[in-house]
This record gives C-alpha cells, sequence and structure tokens, in this order.
C-alpha cells in the first residue's frame, strides 16, 4: 500500500512512465464499483427496510452483541499471535538456510488453497477430545474444541499465510548492513532489533496483521465444523447471519453485515493511518 | 429453461438418472432423503417410461430443509420439493407465491406420503443407560442435536422433547419450557444440520445420545453394521411429517405440470411406500406398514397440531427470534 502511494505521487509530480493516466483510472474506478461498490451498496441498502430501531433491535439483541464480541475478539486474538509468529516464521525463511527451506515455505500458503470447509473438519477432529491434540489437551483441563478457544485456533490458522507473504518481501529487501552498522556502533541486540529492524517492519507487519484479522473477522466455513456454535458462547457473527437468512430474515442478516463491514473498515483504516504515521516518522 | 434446471442441478453437483432426457423434473429435498429418491426417481422413471414411451430426468438437491427453501424462493427452478416440514414450503407459498397458501389440501395425508419420528442413537452396549427423555438430562450426559434454528430435523426434536414434557403426568407448558432448557444446556455442539450433528457423534466421538430423525438412526445403524450403536426408541415422541408439493409456477413454466404430479401420486402407491417402508420412513399405506411392522415399534407419537397447533405458531412461539429456544440461552432467563 505504501510503495503504491509512493508510486502514484511520483508519477503525478514528473512525466508519467506509463501512457494513460486517464483510462487506467477510468477503469481502475470502474472496475472497482463493479466488483466492490455495488454488491456493498446493496448491502448498505437492504436493512433500512427494517427503519432505524428495526436496525437498533437487531444490532442489540443480547445474542448478536455476544456473537459480534466473539468474533472481532477472537479475531484480533488470532491476529496478534499471528503477527508475533508470522514475523519469526518469515525471519526464519528469509534469513536462514536449511534442508526441505522450499517445501517449509510452500507450507505456509496451504490456509490459503486448503477449501475452508475441509481446515474446519480436519481442525475440529484434530482439537475434539479424542482427537490427536484434543486429548492431551483435554488431560491438562484445556477444552479446546467447541469452546471459543476453537475459534481462535481456526482464525488463526487461516491468517497465518497473511503476515508471512506480507513480511517476506520486506524483510528479504531489508539486507543485513543496517544491523551490522548498528553492532558496529555498539547496540546490543535487544536495541538492534527494536531500533533498527522492528521500525522498517512496521508498516509491513502492521499491514500483515490488518489482513489476517479483517479475513477472520468474516472467516465462516473453518470455523462453524470447531466452535461448538452455542448461542451467547461460541456463536460467531457469520453464524447469526446464515441463522438469520434461513429464517428468512434477509434484512435483520443484511444489519449484522453492514455493522461488520462498517467496523471492520474502521479498524483496518485506522491501521493504515498508523501505518501511514509510521511512515512519515521515518 | 431445461438447461437453466440443469445448471442449477450440475452447480449442486447432485444429478441423477439417465441422459437424453425428454422431460426433466428437479426435486429439491432435504438432507436424509438421498437414498431414498435415488430409488424411487429410478422407479418412478422406469414406469413414466413404460406408460408414456418418455424418457424421463430427475435431478434431487439436497440440503439443509430451510436453506433448500431459500434455494427455491430466490430462484432454484424446483418443479417439486418434498422438505423436513411444512413451515418451509409455507415459506416458498407466502413470499415466492409459486405455489397456492392452501397446497397442504391437494394431496392425500396433508401431502405427507411417509412420516418419521425423533429417536435416540447410543453408543454400543448403552452405557449411560438412556431409556427415555428423562434420562438426557441425567448430570453428565452430553447430547448432540443441530440447531433448531437451522435444522429442520431439530425443529422436530426439540418439539417432541417439548410434547413428553408437557403431556407427561404432571406435566405442563412451565414445565416443558424447564425440561427443554435443561435439555439443551447438556449440549455441548450445535451444528448447522443434522449430518453435521451425525458426524460430531460418529466421526469426534462426542455425546452419549444423538437425537435424531428415525430414518436417520436407522440408516447409521444399517451403515455402521450394528457393532457400534443402537438405537432407542423413547416412550414417547412426536410425529414427524414431512411434506412434498408441486410448485406451480415452476412447473408450469417448464411444461412439467403433468408428469410432477404423477411424480408424487406416485410416492402413495403401494411400489413407493415399499420402497419408503425399505429407507426407514413410515409408510402411510396400512397394508405396507402392516408388511414392515416389526421395522417400526409403535409407540405413541405426538402430532404437532396436537400439542403445538400449527407450524406457523411453533415457528412463532419456539423458533423465532426472541422466542422460546432463543431465551433459554439468555442467561438468568
Amino acid at each position: 500500500m505504501a510503495t503504491a502511494s509512493a508510486a502514484f505521487s511520483a508519477q503525478t509530480r514528473s512525466r508519467p512512465i506509463l501512457p494513460g493516466f486517464g483510462l487506467s483510472l477510468g477503469f481502475t474506478l470502474f472496475y472497482l464499483s463493479a466488483i466492490v461498490l455495488i454488491p456493498l451498496a446493496a448491502l448498505l441498502l437492504r436493512p433500512w427496510s427494517l427503519g432505524w430501531s428495526g436496525f437498533r433491535a437487531v444490532i442489540e439483541a443480547p445474542r448478536v452483541q455476544a456473537a459480534l464480541e466473539l468474533s472481532f475478539g477472537s479475531a484480533a486474538i488470532a491476529a496478534a499471535i499471528n503477527g508475533i509468529f508470522g514475523l519469526i516464521v518469515a525471519w526464519t525463511l528469509v534469513r536462514y538456510r536449511f534442508p526441505f527451506k522450499r517445501l517449509i515455505d510452500a507450507l505456509v500458503d496451504l490456509p490459503f488453497a486448503l477449501p475452508t470447509a475441509v481446515a474446519g473438519i480436519a481442525l475440529s477432529t484434530l482439537y475434539a477430545p479424542k482427537g490427536w491434540l484434543g486429548a492431551p489437551l483435554a488431560a491438562l483441563g484445556i477444552k479446546a474444541a467447541y469452546t471459543p478457544l476453537g475459534v481462535v485456533i481456526a482464525l488463526t490458522f487461516i491468517g497465518l499465510p497473511f503476515v508471512v507473504r506480507t513480511l517476506e518481501p520486506v524483510l528479504s529487501d531489508l539486507g543485513l548492513e543496517a544491523e551490522e552498522a548498528a553492532a558496529t556502533l555498539g547496540a546490543s541486540r535487544a536495541q538492534t532489533f527494536l531500533r533498527v529492524v522492528l521500525p522498517a517492519l512496521a508498516p509491513a507487519l502492521i499491514t500483515g496483521t490488518a489482513l489476517a484479522f479483517a479475513r477472520a473477522v468474516g472467516e465462516y466455513g473453518s470455523v462453524i465444523f470447531i466452535a461448538g456454535n452455542l448461542p451467547m458462547v461460541s456463536e460467531i457473527a457469520p453464524l447469526l447471519i446464515v441463522i438469520k437468512l434461513e429464517q428468512y430474515d434477509y434484512a435483520g442478516a443484511a444489519a449484522i453485515g453492514v455493522v461488520m463491514l462498517a467496523a471492520s473498515f474502521a479498524i483496518v483504516l485506522a491501521l493504515n493511518a498508523f501505518q501511514a504515521f509510521l511512515e512519515r516518522r521515518r | 429453461m431445461k438447461l437453466i434446471t440443469l445448471a442449477g442441478a450440475a452447480v449442486l453437483s447432485v444429478a441423477t438418472g439417465a441422459q437424453a432426457a425428454s422431460q426433466t423434473l428437479l426435486n429439491v429435498s432435504y438432507d436424509p432423503t438421498r437414498e431414498l429418491y435415488r430409488q424411487v426417481n429410478a422407479a418412478f422413471a422406469a414406469q413414466w417410461k413404460a406408460k408414456t414411451g418418455d424418457d424421463l430426468t430427475i435431478n434431487q438437491s439436497h440440503g439443509g430443509s430451510g436453506a433448500q427453501s431459500r434455494a427455491v424462493i430466490d430462484g432454484l427452478e424446483a418443479d417439486v420439493v418434498t422438505l423436513a416440514l411444512a413451515y418451509d414450503i409455507n415459506a416458498i407459498a407466502e413470499k415466492a407465491k409459486l405455489l397456492p397458501t392452501d397446497w397442504q389440501k391437494r394431496l392425500p395425508e396433508a401431502s405427507t406420503p411417509y412420516t418419521s419420528t425423533i429417536v435416540f442413537l447410543v453408543r454400543k452396549g448403552n452405557p449411560r443407560h438412556i431409556h427415555d427423555w428423562a434420562d438426557l438430562v441425567k448430570p453428565g450426559v452430553q447430547v448432540i442435536t443441530p440447531n433448531p434454528k437451522t435444522s429442520g430435523g431439530a425443529r422436530w426434536s426439540y418439539l417432541a422433547a417439548w410434547a413428553y414434557a408437557e403431556k407427561k403426568p404432571g406435566g405442563s407448558k412451565a414445565a416443558a419450557r424447564d425440561y427443554v432448557k435443561q435439555l439443551y444446556a447438556h449440549v455441548p455442539v450445535l451444528d448447522a444440520g443434522a449430518r453435521g450433528s451425525t458426524n460430531t457423534f460418529a466421526q469426534r466421538g462426542i455425546g452419549d445420545v444423538l437425537l435424531d430423525w428415525e430414518n436417520e438412526a436407522r440408516l447409521a445403524l444399517k451403515e455402521a453394521g450394528g457393532d457400534q450403536y443402537e438405537v432407542v426408541y423413547p416412550s414417547v415422541s412426536i410425529l414427524a411429517e414431512p411434506p412434498v408439493a408441486l410448485v406451480d409456477a415452476n412447473a408450469d413454466k417448464h411444461g412439467t405440470r403433468k408428469v410432477a404430479e404423477a411424480y408424487l401420486q406416485f410416492l402413495y402407491t403401494k411400489e413407493a411406500q415399499d420402497i419408503e417402508a425399505r429407507n426407514f420412513y413410515r409408510p402411510r399405506d396400512p397394508q405396507v406398514a402392516a408388511a414392515h411392522a416389526a421395522d417400526f415399534p409403535k409407540i405413541p407419537l405426538y402430532t404437532l397440531s396436537e400439542v403445538f397447533g400449527d407450524w406457523q405458531k411453533a415457528q412463532a412461539t419456539h423458533f423465532a427470534d426472541g422466542g422460546v429456544f432463543d431465551q433459554i440461552y439468555q442467561p438468568g432467563k
């Protein structure tokens, strides 16, 4: 995102390298409208058949509130986990050479490629009280599948590639020189990481985490199998949308959809603003 | 139009029957009827060919009853619908006006050629000693049933549990509400549909008892070879009535009204009733029922109208937003 805006401003200031700015901007606007804006507008228009009070009644129902809290809360936790461990994975894959590196690198993409329902069924089989991972966890007194923890597990699984794949190119561009310079100037390892490496990675890390978060908020297929789906406990907001549709309550379903869309958009926008702030400070 | 129907069926990736059909029917049905209609369709197509000389292809589409009904409302061009409960066909009549609202009067037995009920599937040897509804709420027992808001079968299960608690000696509506609340406190996973619950119970080994359609439970028992599960018949249950209907607007558009009507009437014939009984659906025909009497234990079955009036009332009271099912999950209520 940062590179795109930089390229854009560079193009407008000097003579554009690629011709046809008007044509490509026109195409971009048309394409975005057809693919993104028109479906979203249809979604935004739907709940108003309920009126403002009906809309609020849907959103303020305790069950809807609980589902929204679960969806956004577990997506945030999963994104945070992916932010930390995704950084470690990306670091390892870029900085070290080891056997089967390409294979391990390819593994990172699997959550992208796997149909989400397959992932969900595999995860719930693994983490069920009698599953390979669920049984030892149950022995420790931890219930994973069919609890909110199960939701976090599924969302962490599907979010990992977003962080790793956004960080990798930035990490390989970073080079070792800056770190070596910091070391010769007497910085400790921690100082080098916190003051040299992390600031350079922060924008990409934030973008990756935001993408993982946005994907996790709306995730349905991989979650419903492992969540348990108990109202007020482990029922995610997208499932509640499906339940409302099954009850022919299209407007109520759209109302929840609008709230999720608005909240996700606000969060991603805030993260982008924060990222821009970091860019400017650098 | 035929092309679109075929495309629709292909998208759902469920198509059976012979090629090069001169006529095509789309039967939109609910989840457990796959095996049943595969056999019924073959029998009817053969009979139709013998009678008229026309080749007939019957495409099937299966899914959760509510989702299927919504698909028809949103434009899936079903010639006939065979769903889990009348409420879902009422929705098609009311919201999309594709068939008259009095559709249930058009065929015998309130348009329900076969019935079923709700039974318990337990693990072999019945280690938890589950014999009746009261045993489901004993300490430590885990009950598997789908979410009644999304699953037709689960709605019948919920209503069966309610009917038991309301109609037992000393029972009342308040007692029934209490019992249902206790029952769902014993449910660790609410899957969206019946097949999901069967997987949770069978594949993942969760729970001590699965509340299920009689036909699904018996099919599971047959496929597992009888050494993993047992079917337990409670002292009372509910008469589950999955109805069938012609979707007039679609059939007229496709010019299939005659064959579609014959298809639905065929479901009441002795030949079809026998297929239904062999797939563990309770036949309506007294002679076929008598021939299969050993397969279907006689337990008292409450009807929906005895206990709940009709589907519109049951839906509004129990399953609509803010209804009893929502209330029992609200803390402090």
